[in-house]
């Protein structure tokens, strides 16, 4: 079934540049982005496709990530692989393990000649897609990381500052409590994308391992660790904020974004990625901050871990030289400033090079987009430490469903935050050693 | 006596029977036997490293107690859904085989909801039962009772099984419907002289008449509940909360398609293909005996 829709999907595609434009060298970009992010997508094929007449990048909206990664694998295995394919942040482990079917950006810009070096991106960004010794694997694109959205209307109707967010989790519940009490919205707390913003990002703020042998850079033997005092802390937190109803669980991922947007919710966890989409969906006023912090655990918070995604190149038996060229000339054109400066101002993606970041300085960005800078300073804030760097555990996002399985039962009532994480730590262990013995690690 | 077909000739019988077989064999055999091979196999994502690991993927896969977890609750939601499709069509078919006006219109409404697919469905009761914008949902919370299937597993199991039951109901209602009206009307006609009255002439005289559609429709019933249930599940909780509905099909999907555990998905698919095996080699024996005697 998948592999006929495939077939013909790739017939048509090569069937209509063909009648069109015969000169032009069709690149196929499979990628994820939907809303606001999905238009400026659109926007950066249009421009490339504009600046040169060699090539005609043809962007594909495949679903959401963990559809895209795959869509990409069965493609492979079909011979029908994108030339491009964004994957997010926790397929890098599985697609570093791909061997032949990816080309990764050192052996990209060793083959074609084209200049692709990774000293103009941001080292926090670039190291989470690179092998050991700092060869570049895939290119950065788009690169989020974890904040807190809040609602500046229900702050006021809660009597709370709302210049003023909460910088702790001892004043975040003291917040959420308020607004429950004043009836200033419906749901005080929820969070998108659970397992990363508040277990991932809280563990790399606080300095505590996700994973041993460096979050699992070091090697393929690593084990869970996410079950210590810290973020077994903070599970409880969330478990007994659920209890007494300033925190309200709103499904897995993206979903509780809408809940936030809509007004419902006066904080609303998520990715610095929703900005794009909050600027043109609220109809309140709104802040960005900080994620808030738990002096307890550590009072000196460091740096947050990207997420989002980066662009792997793909192969397939007969692809030519030239259209390997062309990616690599795509791949040049997205990490010049202009263009990385607009998909950052746009979309509320970090910038991913300096010259994007320079550039949106010099634009005056930040004096006007109030807020925009959150991201960027929570990134580059202390020193990279061993648990700050990233994650890179095979099947990673098999383990962030195993995490939502346990934590759902937990907000149930069904088991202790200790135990929730007891169980994540040891399903989540039998999944990376099956990774391992798969990859022949 | 039986009919017996002649054919002189040796080619025309295998023409004829070529297009059968040769759809069998690419879209059952073929598959078919690609999952036996790879269930015996480890192999990662891109099918780069593919080694034979003989049964361990079915050891692995019946020491696993989230797997063992799985299995009974889907022998707890086939039962549920089989069972409430099958008593709502059968009480829906048993008004309808009354004289009443506009029974055309009844019965065409009725088996309306066979037509919809798997995942509209869902989308339907979402719009119904969803605790922040589905009508009952938020009916339900207003008046001070916790709805939140997203949360808690009961409830997000009564919710699929009741989408799923409500898209059978049709199909059981046509099946029904045509067992009673083959019901000779004699036979009830002299159970009504002889003084029996309703419910005892349906548990009497109906009902056992009945059997032979009803025994059918248990194994189709339960078939569907397994296997076409995908669609409504996923559309509906996606195995959540927790595992609370993830189904022995929801898993073959999570783990093959989403998690890319090719080896282990594999292996779940031959064991559900044993399923069906068994289940309609039962129908065969039970049916077919029924018509030959």
């Amino acid at each position: 079934m998948k592999r006929r829709t495939l077939l013909t999907g790739s017939l048509a595609l090569a069937a209509s540049p063909v009648a069109a434009q015969a000169a032009k060298t069709p690149l196929v970009w499979w990628h994820a982005m939907t809303g606001a992010n999905g238009e400026e997508i659109n926007r950066i094929a249009t421009g490339f496709n504009a600046s040169q007449s060699a090539y005609e990048i043809q962007a594909v909206y495949k679903g959401g990530y963990a559809d895209v990664l795959t869509a990409a694998i069965a493609a492979w295995r079909a011979n029908q692989a994108p030339h491009l394919v964004q994957i997010f942040e926790v397929g890098t482990g599985s697609m570093l393990a791909a061997g032949p079917a990816t080309k990764q950006v050192w052996q990209l810009a060793q083959e074609t000649g084209v200049a692709l070096d990774p000293a103009l991106y941001i080292p926090g960004v670039r190291g989470y897609y690179a092998l050991s010794d700092g060869r570049q694997a895939s290119m950065p694109f788009n690169s989020s990381t974890a904040v807190m959205w809040y609602n500046k209307d229900a702050f006021e109707k809660a009597g709370l500052d709302p210049e003023k967010p909460p910088a702790t989790w001892a004043d975040t519940v003291a917040a959420a409590r308020a607004i429950k009490a004043k009836e200033a919205a419906s749901i005080p707390v929820t969070s998108s994308w659970l397992i990363w913003v508040q277990l991932e990002q809280f563990g790399a703020i606080h300095d505590l391992p996700f994973a041993s042998k460096s979050n699992g850079f070091d090697g393929l033997d690593a084990e869970l660790k996410f079950n210590g005092a810290g973020q077994a802390k903070q599970w409880q937190r969330l478990a007994d904020m659920s209890q007494e109803g300033t925190f309200k669980y709103t499904g897995r991922d993206t979903a509780p974004d809408a809940v936030f947007y809509s007004g419902q919710a006066a904080i609303g966890f998520g990715s610095s990625a929703g900005r794009g989409d909050i600027v043109r969906n609220a109809k309140f006023r709104w802040g960005e901050a900080l994620l808030p912090i738990d002096t307890e655990v550590n009072p000196h918070p460091i740096n947050s871990i990207i997420g989002g995604a980066s662009l792997w190149t793909m192969t397939a038996r007969e692809r030519t030289p030239a259209e390997y060229k062309g990616v690599a000339e795509f791949l040049r054109y997205i990490g010049q400033p202009e263009v990385d400066a607009h998909w950052h101002q746009t979309t509320g993606y970090v910038p991913v090079t300096f010259g994007g970041y320079e550039k949106s300085k010099a634009d005056g960005y930040y004096q006007t987009a109030v807020g925009a800078d959150v991201p960027i300073q929570q990134l580059a804030r202390g020193t990279v430490t061993a648990n700050s760097r990233g994650l890179r555990l095979g099947r990673l996002a098999e383990i962030r469903n195993i995490l939502y399985e346990e934590t759902e039962k937990m907000l149930q009532g069904q088991q202790t935050a200790q135990q929730t994480l007891d169980a994540g730590v040891q399903r989540g262990n039998r999944v990376l050693r099956d990774f391992q013995k798969s990859v022949g690690g | 006596m039986e009919r017996r077909t002649v054919f002189h000739h040796r080619l025309l019988p295998i023409l004829l029977v070529a297009p059968q077989f040769l759809l069998t064999v690419f879209f059952f055999l073929w598959p078919a036997g690609e999952a036996i091979w790879s269930s015996m196999t480890r192999q990662d994502p891109f099918g780069l490293h593919s080694q034979f690991v003989g049964l361990d993927n079915f050891t692995d896969l019946f020491e696993d107690p989230l797997y063992r977890d799985s299995i009974g609750r889907t022998v707890v939601f086939m039962t549920a859904v089989s069972l409430l499709s099958m008593a709502v069509a059968l009480l829906l078919a048993v008004f309808a085989d009354r004289e009443i006006r506009g029974r055309g219109i009844y019965r065409t409404l009725l088996i309306w909801p066979y037509a919809i697919a798997p995942a509209m469905a869902a989308v339907l009761w979402l719009l119904l039962l969803q605790p922040q914008i589905g009508l009952v949902g938020v009916w339900l919370n207003r008046h001070g009772i916790a709805w939140d299937y997203h949360l808690n597993g009961t409830q997000a199991l009564t919710v699929v099984i009741l989408a799923s039951a409500w898209k059978q109901v049709s199909y059981n209602f046509i099946f029904f419907l045509a067992g009673l009206q083959s019901i000779p009307r004699t036979v009830t006609e002299a159970a009504r002289l002889d003084g029996a009255k309703g419910w005892r002439r349906f548990r009497t005289i109906t009902f056992p008449l009945l059997a032979p559609t009803t025994f059918f429709l248990i194994v189709v019933n339960l078939v569907y509940a397994a296997f076409d249930t995908f669609g409504t599940v996923q559309a509906l909780t996606q195995g959540g909360p927790g595992k609370a509905t993830e189904t022995l099909v929801i898993k073959v999907y999570r783990d093959g398609v989403v998690n890319l555990d090719i080896g282990s998905s594999s292996a779940q698919s031959v064991v559900l293909m044993l399923g069906v095996v068994a289940l309609t080699a039962l129908q065969f024996r039970f049916l077919g005996r029924r018509s030959d005697a």
